[in-house]
């Protein structure tokens, strides 16, 4: 082997990519040539230099963190499994904004009617229209619903039972105009709501507390009464077993 | 549950993903370095070259995903050498002057001296496919195979670049030594 083909192999040698037959052909001809042996000696130099030179740069922990975690995000698996539990919370939150709209924000038809029914008692007090026809006399009443209903509510008077009809008014619940008789019993004001009974799925009979007015239902003769005053509910019962009668 | 099924295999794919990839973060880091010489840019390469290897990770079938790694963040730092319109240094061997053939060889003792800063700025000095070179047979310590595959080049031009950035190494380390001690 010349000095020229040697030295092409030098650094092969160095690096020890030369096959056994091209190593001892190198091996041969430095233990008699004094610079090529120099030039291996130097490339051994530079190359353990290199090495222990802490060349070597090392990856910031934070880099390591980001790539872990920039994987972690580019998963599909990964990213499909947040996407499901978005999506079931999503479903979840759409469950309980339904189940709580149904509980408070749409309620069964009998709350509906509670409330409209105390809605209408209070207004009826509130805008100082207790009445449209203002009498005692029950022949009075009855007749100016007329006309103005297609049936005829009771007109009860109760003034010597200690509930004085006081007049009558046309009023709208349970998608119809209803009938309202307007009862005072001392300083306190009873609206009853009369209207022919349908099936709401109410029950015949029921005394019940709300926003601090109590109300009493039930149906006879084919007709629902409701009647709703902060009157206290023994006094109420009261009145409900008067018209009753 | 065939989705359920799929989820874990991809948690697993994710699993053997980290376990065989992440610890050779320093390689990859270590040659974005070296190539960009510069910390940021080294970190958004490997970041970059990261999701690009997880992205192919499923076609890998190898045995040692160093080189593989190695070969991902070369060619990402390229791209992105290319999105900034950098030309690379150097587009052939061919147009790399080499030193002086008359300038003698350095004395062992010199390079024996060299400290550490000397020889990263020699490194820092050597045109981009020399450096990267280098980089992956002395610090990565890859065969000229591998280092052919990763720079896709035959292992002859492997073995000439090496050849020819060592010979550039000795002698700005002979002349910067020879500079220190006038």
């Amino acid at each position: 082997m010349t000095c020229r083909e040697t030295k092409n192999l030098l650094n092969a040698y160095v690096d020890g990519e030369l096959d056994s037959t091209g190593s001892l052909g190198v091996e041969k001809h430095i233990q008699g040539c004094a610079s090529c042996l120099t030039e291996v000696e130097n490339l051994h130099a530079l190359a353990s230099a290199i090495r222990n030179g802490a060349l070597r740069f090392k990856a910031p922990q934070r880099l390591k963190r980001n790539v872990a975690a920039a994987v972690r995000a580019a998963n599909p698996g990964a990213r499909r499994t947040i996407f499901n539990w978005r999506w079931a919370s999503a479903v979840a939150a759409a469950v309980l904004i339904v189940v709580v709209s149904i509980q408070w924000t749409k309620p069964s038809n009998e709350t509906l009617l509670v409330n409209d029914i105390i809605s209408s008692h209070v207004r009826s007090m509130m805008v100082n229209h207790i009445t449209d026809v203002a009498s005692s006399d029950s022949h009075t009443v009855k007749p100016w619903f007329g006309g103005k209903l297609d049936y005829s509510p009771p007109a009860t008077d109760l003034t010597e039972k200690g509930f004085r009809l006081i007049g009558g008014r046309l009023d709208y619940l349970d998608n119809r105009p209803v009938a309202a008789l307007v009862y005072q019993r001392n300083q306190h004001f009873i609206n009853l709501f009369v209207w022919p009974s349908n099936n709401t799925g109410i029950r015949q009979e029921d005394q019940l507390t709300r926003q601090g007015y109590n109300l009493i239902h039930w149906t006879q003769s084919g007709m629902t009464y409701w009647l709703v005053s902060e009157l206290n509910l023994t006094e109420l019962s009261e009145c409900a077993r008067l018209l009753k009668e | 549950m065939s989705d359920e099924r799929e989820r874990v295999l991809e948690q697993n794919e994710l699993t053997a993903f980290n376990e065989a990839v992440l610890p050779h973060l320093d390689a990859a880091y270590n040659l974005a370095r070296w190539l960009t010489r510069n910390d940021q840019d080294a970190e958004d390469i490997v970041q970059e070259a990261s999701l690009r290897a997880f992205k192919y990770w499923k076609g890998f079938s190898g045995r040692d995903c160093r080189p593989w790694l190695l070969a991902i963040v070369r060619n990402t730092y390229y791209s992105w050498l290319r999105q900034r319109s950098v030309q690379p240094e150097l587009t052939t061997d061919g147009e790399i002057d080499d030193p002086d053939e008359s300038v003698p060889n350095p004395e062992n003792a010199l390079i024996q001296t060299v400290d550490r800063q000397m020889l990263k700025a020699a490194l820092d000095d050597l045109p981009l496919e020399f450096r990267e070179a280098i980089v992956l047979r002395e610090m990565e310590g890859l065969s000229y195979k591998e280092i052919a595959d990763i720079a896709s080049v035959p292992i002859g031009t492997v073995m000439s670049r090496l050849a020819r950035a060592r010979k550039r190494l000795q002698i700005y380390l002979t002349n910067v030594a020879a500079r220190n001690l006038l």
